[in-house]
């Protein structure tokens, strides 16, 4: 890859189940190291964007390029091999496995065992709770404990982009602040990251780029400081199309 | 208590062999959501392996049994089960009913459909003392070569990688194919795993029986199927108890019913497991987290 060029380059992207498009023709480029938000309502598209980004469902149009290398057409196995890494919805941790078990799943496709178990150790230290319930079925750990297994199980397969879709659901609210904690620690051991939330007020602390969606459609993208002091901020998330001479409170 | 002891491991023995039958369904189920009632067909292909290949040692029997057991799981997934792979679970279930109403007809239409005689291991008939009772030997060595499959299989399911994908996979095949895990592989070495299982089968049922016919096959998947729903579909070690408590308790009906209601013991049998869905209508052990397919 040459410097410069972004890590992801999403063009022109559409997603369709039947005849709704979830996604309209959505440009997006995030560059090494970002850590970039994609904000909106429910329904707006964020999933089904990241989800066509991880192979899970296919585009009906647009390409999505990660590294220099076009993702259309690849087995959805074959995407974390790429360097990307998923975090769902609603985490899909394996209940009925034991906590090393989800771990070691992470680690699917790397082969060097050595520095997988360099790697399980070094979460286990970051993960004190994880390192002492190893031996338990995952479906037993709480809400923000599983999350936590989840990111570390999405970071096993050392990826260049971590994708995680909503990480702050169901979660207490300082259980959010340890887990956006942990988003700015990874990023400082270089892992780019794009983060869907539906919870706007949490990604402006970390993000460096914000986008807006709404509709299918980013109505707004850029810095996140700039989006969150923007006029229209309120408008674009909900939607609404406000006139100029409606706008005021 | 010579005649007692005698029932019971007669019980065990076909317990046994239910449970190994309900096994093979239950793999594929658990990483396919498939039924796959072409199972069945699988058992009996094997057997007439063993048909061709009689007065060839016994271990090339046994191994060409297994042989064509595997391949022949391996090429109805990849002919008839992996087109439909994003089909619904119906779509699956009638596609496994036409692999094996086809298998069972082109063997009928090659061999014929009366039944044959193959005098295979006659030596596990005979009688032996064990503690001053006397055992039929191919109990015994059902019950072992159940116990042996079931520790295996264990094994492999629990410390191998594969055997964590497979676990894995079964749970929410779509987050292990993000994780990298490879459908086409877990699903491959499911069905050859079945293939194996059903190859077991096939030589135990072949020496107790001394018979072979087309529908012999079918006639154990239909009441290992009931065992691997009682068991609780979609759970391994369910499919294993519940296949293992349908053979036994056929074999305790047909001890213990007086005289008169023998021959209705398969009805007895279907009122137990009518009962157990009445009130545990997701099985004995329940399969934990089943999710979508792929």
């Amino acid at each position: 890859m040459t410097s410069g060029a972004p890590l992801l380059a999403i063009s022109g992207l559409v997603v369709r189940y039947g005849a709704v498009a979830a996604v309209r023709e959505v440009d997006l480029q995030v560059d090494e190291s970002e850590i970039v938000s994609i904000i909106g309502p429910n329904g707006a598209g964020k999933t089904s964007l990241i989800l066509a980004v991880a192979g899970i469902i296919a585009p009906a149009a647009g390409t999505v390029i990660f590294a220099g290398r076009t993702l259309g057409g690849i087995a959805l196995e074959d995407v974390v091999a790429q360097g990307i890494a998923l975090v769902p919805e609603g985490r899909h941790i394996f209940a009925s496995l034991t906590v090393m078990e989800n771990l070691l799943l992470g680690a699917t496709v790397r082969r060097d065992s050595r520095a997988v178990a360099a790697d399980l150790d070094r979460f286990f230290a970051m993960f004190p709770i994880l390192a002492e319930r190893r031996r338990q079925p995952a479906g037993q750990l709480s809400g923000g404990e599983q999350q936590q297994l989840a990111i570390a199980r999405a970071l096993l397969s050392r990826p260049r982009l971590l994708m995680l879709d909503e990480p702050s659901l169901g979660l207490s609210p300082m259980m959010v602040d340890q887990i956006y904690a942990l988003l700015s620690t990874i990023r400082t051991q270089g892992v780019t990251i794009l983060l869907v939330e539906q919870n706007a007020e949490r990604v402006f602390g970390i993000s460096n780029r914000v986008c807006v969606m709404s509709g299918g459609k980013f109505a707004l993208a850029g810095d996140a400081a700039e989006i969150k002091s923007h006029p229209r901020f309120d408008a674009a998330y909900f939607g609404v199309h406000v006139r100029e001479a409606a706008s005021g409170p | 208590m010579e005649r007692l002891v005698q029932i019971l491991a007669d019980a065990v023995s076909v317990g046994s062999l239910y449970a190994l039958t309900a096994l093979g369904i239950g793999l594929i189920f658990g990483v396919m959501r498939l039924i796959n009632f072409a199972h069945g067909e699988l058992i009996t292909f094997a057997a007439y392996t063993l048909l061709a290949l009689f007065g060839q040692p016994v271990p090339i029997m046994i191994f060409g049994g297994i042989a064509v057991a595997v391949v022949l799981a391996l090429v109805t997934e990849r002919a008839a089960f992996r087109p439909l792979r994003n089909a619904d679970p119906t779509t699956l279930l009638i596609s496994s009913f036409a692999v094996s109403f086809f298998l069972q007809k082109l063997l009928i239409l090659v061999v014929g459909s009366r039944l044959k005689g193959l005098d295979f291991l006659p030596e596990l008939g005979r009688q032996i003392e064990f503690a001053g009772i006397r055992l039929q030997l191919l109990q015994i060595v059902t019950i072992i070569v159940g116990i042996v499959l079931l520790a295996a299989l264990t094994w492999f399911l629990r410390a191998t990688r594969l055997g964590l994908h497979m676990r894995a996979a079964a749970e929410d095949f779509r987050m292990a194919r993000v994780l990298g895990v490879r459908a086409n592989k877990v699903i491959a070495v499911a069905f050859a795993l079945s293939g194996i299982l059903a190859a077991a089968v096939s030589c135990l049922i072949v020496v107790q029986t001394g018979v072979v016919q087309p529908r012999m096959g079918l006639q154990l998947v239909i009441i290992a199927f009931v065992g691997t729903v009682i068991g609780g579909l979609g759970s391994l070690s369910g499919a294993a108890l519940g296949g293992f408590l349908v053979g036994a308790a056929t074999i305790l009906l047909q001890a213990f019913l007086p005289p008169d209601l023998r021959a209705f013991r398969e009805a007895f049998v279907f009122i137990a497991v009518a009962l157990v869905l009445l009130f545990r209508p997701q099985g004995l052990i329940p399969a934990r987290g089943l999710k979508e397919r792929i």
